[in-house]
């Protein structure tokens, strides 16, 4: 009797108008690693909330759409700290929430994967930009906001082509991720017709990144070390390790360009980004977190906001149906870079334009003018569907 | 004496030479932070006014004594007095105004502010604010049914236009469109409302009762690529029958034919063109062209381009006197 009475009022509200029934709820969970790595430079130095204070922006901005359609969207962070298992910590997560957004390493990231697949939640890869997880390792339950070093090294590569610096000066750091993207920055120069005259590589000696009268060792250091190179136009540094990049800008034997890990830098988004109606993100970022947004935030903001996107396209708060849309032909975001962004169907990669920034201001967004592309020419960056190693399952 | 005598055909063939009429057009630059004043009988620009920061919407007042614009940086709306013109005085707007659309007797004017995701409503007469309307993010689209009841307002993240209830002041319905909505224009009969979105690069034609969408308009330039296609500003002939939209980055305005809401013909104008307003005898549609820094003039019944007029760093919108 009390529960056909509820059914009546509930009737009756749904009458008066669909705001008065309860509310859709929409779960996202955050899934980080505990604590922030260390910089060269001191403002660039990771806030505690990089990435989830993006992804805390989508959900205001989820819910300012979501009150007329009746849609709650709610963000659970969630932190793993040295020796935690990620997949305990996301399997818990996935227990309230439909959709996580992961900033992890690679291989933490495809365990939590595999881990997942069977209970349907869908994964946002914010943060890690290895290629492998979009080619050989890729799976069809992660989305990828996070740009790949490929696509990083081809932004750069083809202004670095356009403005005619086409002798490149590689330095490369000792670690594997310095490696990597090294590989990316060669097979790009390939692709473009640059040409690296030399290649040296920085050895990781340790040391602190923070000392007393650090500068003016590293003024009689750089010079040296790239004294004696062959004629270049523009130094590239593939340091991601934050270990030497920062100290070559303006301490370069002969007096040229910087580029790649320091100077002139390829990201998905930065501070100073300002076109494209992006004036009104960067406001309401600042007033809602007290700091500038960084390229790791707008990964995470893209991804919550692909979610809030699909559940208003659909109306529906369903994890499979919402995937099935965002997977799909009709799916796209705006993301304040002047173009719709859309996924690579074969890899679930999403496409977008890259910046290129030196810390004040964007110099150039990529693709430039003339890359041209039978499809779309946001993809002249990156690894193109022919060459694509990816079977998504 | 002879001299006199020619001096007199002369100026009667100069008068004979001109339109009837003259409008004057004001247009915002919105990087010059100035409002260029454009003589529609010489085609030149007359005057170029100085305004606050970032000005982006302007229009007229319905008396055509004054020209607001929306300074958006500066955080208000400026009038321009336009015997004089130049800026007298200042509108209470919210935070970051864009665009702005004011009721058929002009006593009452509705602003987007993009920054806090509300719309302003100012009394014109006293320069005083009414109220504030949430609705969704990122506010842009303005505009008002010609039977002045409903305030339509589009935002740009949420991808909606709202239907806004101009005398209770409470959203009456939402309608989703494709991304970013940037302007909405009714159909003079009311029949029909138009939704620009720049990044979905289509038109929603919205059936204004049933607030559903009816129909898109989708359009295709052989040798453009389709993210190229941003459609913004739209102008509406007073018949009905044809509309003209802006596409942004494709420097075309595209020609639609309302009835088969098919294009009929792209009109190549300057770069990134953005907003648009007719003479008042519907001869001539002007459009300003954001990177090319100009206005092209459009003879409507030719469906031509037939004059580029160099104006400030970045036109946004225009208006031309009433």
């Amino acid at each position: 009797m009390i529960r056909w009475l509820v059914g009546l009022i509930g009737l009756g509200l749904a009458a008066t108008g669909a705001l008065a029934a309860n509310p859709v709820m929409i779960g996202v969970g955050y899934l980080g690693v505990a604590g922030t790595r260390s910089t060269l430079s001191l403002v660039e130095q990771p806030a505690e909330n990089d990435g989830v204070a993006g992804a805390r922006l989508a959900t205001e901005d989820n819910n300012t759409t979501g009150k007329f359609l009746n849609q709650r969207f709610a963000l659970e962070e969630r932190r793993i700290k040295e020796g935690e298992d990620a997949v305990q910590a996301a399997t818990d997560l996935a227990a309230r929430n439909g959709f996580i957004i992961a900033d992890l390493p690679a291989d933490a990231l495809l365990k939590v994967a595999d881990a997942l697949r069977e209970r349907g939640t869908l994964l946002f890869n914010a943060g890690a930009i290895d290629e492998r997880l979009r080619e050989a390792d890729c799976r069809a339950n992660v989305i990828h906001t996070a740009p790949t070093r490929a696509m990083l090294a081809d932004a750069l590569g083809q202004y670095l082509v356009w403005k005619q610096w086409k002798r490149w000066l590689l330095v490369v750091g000792s670690h594997d991720e310095d490696r990597l993207f090294a590989d990316a920055l060669r097979r790009t120069a390939t692709r473009f017709g640059a040409k690296v005259v030399q290649e040296r590589s920085f050895e990781d000696k340790g040391g602190a990144r923070r000392t007393d009268s650090g500068v003016t060792l590293i003024q009689r250091q750089m010079p040296v070390f790239t004294q004696q190179a062959p004629a270049y136009d523009v130094l590239v540094a593939a340091d991601e390790s934050e270990v030497f990049g920062a100290y070559l800008p303006y301490r370069t034997w002969d007096p040229r360009p910087v580029a790649g890990s320091a100077g002139l830098v390829p990201r998905s988004w930065d501070a100073a980004q300002d076109q494209w109606g992006a004036i009104q993100m960067q406001n309401r970022f600042v007033k809602l977190n007290a700091r500038r947004m960084t390229a790791l935030d707008m990964q995470a903001w893209t991804a919550v906001r692909m979610i809030g996107e699909a559940t208003s396209r659909t109306s529906s708060g369903d994890v499979k149906k919402v995937t099935d849309f965002i997977k799909g032909p009709d799916f796209s975001v705006a993301a304040f870079k002047g173009t719709k962004l859309t996924l690579r169907d074969w890899n679930l990669q999403l496409r977008q334009p890259i910046l290129l920034v030196d810390g004040r201001m964007v110099v150039s967004v990529s693709p430039q003018e003339g890359f041209l592309h039978q499809v779309s020419e946001l993809d002249t960056l990156g690894y193109d569907r022919p060459e694509s190693k990816c079977k998504l399952k | 004496m002879l001299r006199m005598w020619r001096v007199g055909v002369l100026s009667g063939l100069a008068l004979a030479a001109a339109p009837a009429h003259a409008f004057i057009a004001y247009v915002s630059n919105e990087k010059s932070n100035t409002v260029s004043v454009i003589d529609t009988d010489s085609w030149a620009v007359t005057k170029t006014i100085k305004v606050g920061q970032r000005p982006r919407g302007i229009d007229f007042t319905r008396d055509g004594k004054f020209v607001m614009v929306a300074v958006g940086d500066d955080d208000t709306i400026q009038m321009i007095d336009a015997k004089t013109q130049t800026v007298v005085d200042s509108l209470p707007s919210g935070p970051d105004p864009e665009l702005f659309a004011q009721d058929a007797a002009g006593k009452i004017l509705y602003v987007a502010n993009e920054n806090d995701n509300t719309v302003t409503v100012i009394d014109l007469e006293k320069r005083a604010r009414l109220g504030d309307i949430q609705v969704g993010v990122e506010p842009e689209g303005m505009t008002i049914s010609p039977d002045g009841k409903t305030l339509i307002n589009t935002s740009e993240t949420t991808n909606m236009a709202h239907f806004i209830d101009t005398s209770s002041r409470q959203i009456v319905a939402n309608v989703l469109v494709d991304a970013r909505p940037r302007f909405a224009e009714f159909k003079h009969d009311a029949s029909e409302l138009w939704v620009s979105s720049e990044i979905g690069g289509t038109v929603s034609i919205i059936d204004p009762g049933k607030h559903e969408v009816t129909g898109k308009i989708n359009f295709e330039i052989p040798g453009l690529r389709k993210e190229a296609i941003q459609p913004v500003g739209i102008g509406m002939t007073k018949d009905d029958k044809t509309a003209f939209i802006a596409l942004g980055p494709a420097n075309r305005i595209a020609v639609v034919d309302t009835a088969t809401r098919k294009v009929t013909k792209y009109l190549l104008v300057g770069q990134r063109v953005w907003h648009m307003a007719f003479t008042p005898d519907e001869k001539y549609l002007l459009t300003t062209n954001g990177v090319s820094n100009d206005v092209s003039v459009i003879d409507v019944a030719a469906q031509k381009v037939i004059k580029t007029i160099q104006v400030g760093e970045l036109p946004w919108g225009i208006t031309i006197a009433p």
